[in-house]
C-alpha cells in the first residue's frame, strides 16, 4: 500500500488470487489449443512490474498441470506513455527483455489492473515496434472500469466498478510484503 | 552491475545537467541504470521510441564537433525529439551576437532542452541563468564533459560487478582536459580510485589535495599508473595545443606516456579507453588500439544511450511540463 492510502475493503485474499490465476491458466490452455508444442506459437508478456509476477505464475501453473512451457517475455512500456507531457516527475524505466520472436505468434499482455487503458495502449505499441505478432489478446487480475480508450481485456479476472479517487491495489508477496487485492481511497495529489 | 540496487532514487535532485561534480552516486545509478534500458532499444529492429515525441531540443555547438554532437542529435532523434542544429561558424555569432542574446533569441522559438558546447567553462551554467529551458553540457572549455564521463562509467560498469575498490588511471593532458574532470568526479563519486598521469606541465598542481581526497591520486610515471590498474584510460594528445612546447615532442610523449602492446601483455587483465578521436602512434599505439581489451566502440555506443538517460530524466525538469 502507498502512505497515503485509506483502506476501504478488501476483495481478494492469496487463496482468491490463486484460484483466479488458475481459472484464468485454464482458460488460456483452452482458448489457444496449448499442446507440447505450445510454445512454438505462443507466449506470455508480463507488464512490468506486477503483471510480471502474475504471467510467472501462470507460467508455472500451465507447467505443473499440463506440463507445457510457454514461453514468456517482461515488457516495460514506459518509453511509450502518453502522459509524459503532464508530470513533472519521470516514472522509471525498468527493463523489457522477451527472448522468444513475437512474429506471428498469439501473444497474451498480463497485467495487474486495466483502469483507463492508456498502459496497455503504450504496450501494444511497443510490442509491434518489435515485430508482428499473430494477434495480442489481454488478461487482467481486476478490471476497475473507467476506461479513457476503447480496449477490452479478453480475461478478467474480477470486474469492479469504482470511482474516480479510489485505487485498486493488486499486491503479489514476489515484490511486496503481502498479497491480495484492495479498494483504496486515494486522496488526489496535484 | 547493480541492477535493481533499492538505494538508488527514482529521479534526478538537479534540472540540469552542468557537470558531475555535485551529483550524487544514487542519481549517477540512476542514469547509468536507464541508459542500460535505452541501449536496449539501440538493439532492436526499430531503434526508436516515441518517448520525447513534442519535446525540442537545440543542440548548440559554438565549438567543433562531431562525434559528441552526432551522438546527441542520434540519442534525441531515438527518442522522436525535435532538434535544431545551430553551429556558430556561419551564424550571427560571427556577426558578433552575445551568448545570451543567441539563447534567448533561440528560445523565443519555443523550445524546451538546450545542448550546448562551448570554449568558455562556465558557459552552460551562465545559460540556465538567461533561459528556462533545461541546460545539458555537452563540454566547456577544460571545465566539465559529464555524458562522456558518464559514457565512461557506463562502459566500466559493463566489465566490472561494482565500482568500490575498482582502480582506474586517466592518462594524459589532464590539465586541458574536461573529460578528465568529469570521470573524476563521476568515477569517485561512485566509489572507484583515480590515478591521474602525464608530464608535470599537464598536471595541475595539487589536484589530489583538492577533489575527493584519498580516492585520487597523481603521477608522473606510466608505470605507477598501470601497476595494479582496472581500466587505463588515455587521453587525446591536442596536436592543436603542440606550439606551446608543454612537452618536448609527440615522439617522446609517447615513449613516455603511450600505452603500448608490450603493457597490455604485461598487465593481463588491464582494459583500455580512449574518449577519441584516437591519434594513433601517440597516446596508444596501433595494435592497442585495435586489441579487444580496448572498449574505445562500446564507449561510442554507450554514448548515445547515456545521451538518451539524460534527456529523457532532465526533460521532466522542463519549467511548463
Amino acid at each position: 500500500m502507498e502512505p497515503t492510502d485509506i483502506i476501504k475493503a478488501q476483495l481478494m485474499d492469496a487463496r482468491d488470487m490463486q484460484r483466479t490465476l488458475q481459472r484464468m491458466a485454464r482458460q488460456l490452455v483452452e482458448m489457444f489449443a496449448l499442446d507440447e508444442t505450445g510454445g512454438a506459437d505462443f507466449g506470455l508478456i508480463g507488464m512490468q512490474t506486477r503483471g510480471v509476477h502474475l504471467a510467472r505464475r501462470i507460467q508455472a501453473i500451465i507447467q505443473k498441470v499440463d506440463g507445457i512451457d510457454v514461453p514468456l517475455g517482461v515488457l516495460d512500456a514506459t518509453m511509450y506513455r502518453d502522459d509524459f507531457r503532464m508530470r513533472m516527475k519521470q516514472p522509471v524505466v525498468r527493463e523489457t527483455v522477451i527472448d522468444f520472436d513475437i512474429r506471428k505468434k498469439h501473444l497474451v499482455l498480463v497485467d495487474d489492473v486495466l483502469f483507463t487503458g492508456r498502459t496497455v495502449r503504450a504496450g501494444l505499441d511497443a510490442l509491434m515496434d518489435m515485430g508482428r505478432p499473430a494477434s495480442v489478446h489481454f488478461l487482467v487480475i481486476v478490471d476497475r472500469g473507467l476506461r479513457e480508450l476503447p480496449v477490452k481485456a479478453d480475461f478478467v479476472g474480477r470486474t469492479i466498478p469504482t470511482l474516480p479517487g479510489e485505487e485498486v491495489r493488486v499486491r503479489v508477496r514476489e515484490c511486496d510484503d503481502m498479497e491480495g487485492v484492495w479498494l483504496v481511497a486515494y486522496p488526489e495529489t496535484t | 552491475m547493480e541492477n535493481g540496487a533499492s538505494d538508488i532514487p527514482q529521479e534526478l535532485a538537479h534540472r540540469h545537467l552542468l557537470g558531475l561534480a555535485d551529483y550524487s552516486e544514487g542519481e549517477l545509478q540512476l542514469i547509468l541504470e536507464t541508459a542500460r534500458r535505452f541501449r536496449d532499444v539501440l538493439d532492436r529492429p526499430i531503434r526508436r521510441v516515441p518517448t520525447l515525441r513534442g519535446v525540442t531540443v537545440v543542440n548548440l555547438f559554438f565549438e567543433a564537433s562531431t562525434r559528441t554532437r552526432i551522438s546527441f542529435e542520434l540519442a534525441e532523434k531515438r527518442l522522436s525529439a525535435d532538434t535544431v542544429n545551430f553551429s556558430a561558424s556561419g551564424s550571427s555569432v560571427s556577426k558578433g551576437e552575445t551568448l545570451k542574446d543567441t539563447a534567448r533569441n533561440i528560445e523565443a522559438m519555443k523550445i524546451d532542452m538546450v545542448v550546448i558546447r562551448h570554449a568558455s567553462a562556465g558557459a552552460p551554467s551562465f545559460l540556465t541563468r538567461c533561459v528556462d529551458s533545461v541546460v545539458i553540457n555537452a563540454g566547456d572549455g577544460a571545465h566539465e564533459h559529464p555524458t562522456q564521463g558518464l559514457l565512461d562509467a557506463l562502459t566500466i560498469s559493463d566489465r566490472f560487478d561494482s565500482f568500490k575498490g575498482l582502480n582506474v588511471s586517466i592518462i594524459g593532458d589532464i590539465m586541458h582536459s574536461r573529460v578528465a574532470r568529469s570521470n573524476m568526479h563521476a568515477l569517485t563519486t561512485l566509489g572507484a580510485n583515480v590515478t591521474l598521469c602525464g608530464p608535470r606541465s599537464l598536471l595541475p598542481m595539487d589536484l589530489e589535495k583538492v577533489v575527493h581526497s584519498g580516492r585520487v591520486r597523481v603521477t608522473t610515471r606510466l608505470e605507477e599508473a598501470l601497476e595494479g590498474c582496472d581500466v587505463a584510460m588515455a587521453l587525446r594528445i591536442q596536436m592543436e595545443r603542440q606550439g606551446r612546447n608543454l612537452f618536448p615532442s609527440v615522439r617522446e610523449y609517447h615513449e613516455l606516456f603511450g600505452i603500448r602492446r608490450s603493457h597490455l601483455d604485461h598487465y593481463k587483465d588491464l582494459l583500455i579507453m580512449h574518449p577519441g578521436p584516437v591519434n594513433r602512434g601517440v597516446e596508444l599505439a596501433t595494435d592497442v588500439v585495435d586489441h579487444e581489451r580496448a572498449l574505445i566502440l562500446n564507449q561510442v555506443t554507450n554514448g548515445v544511450a547515456v545521451r538518451m538517460a539524460a534527456l529523457y530524466l532532465l526533460s521532466g525538469s522542463r519549467e511548463e511540463a
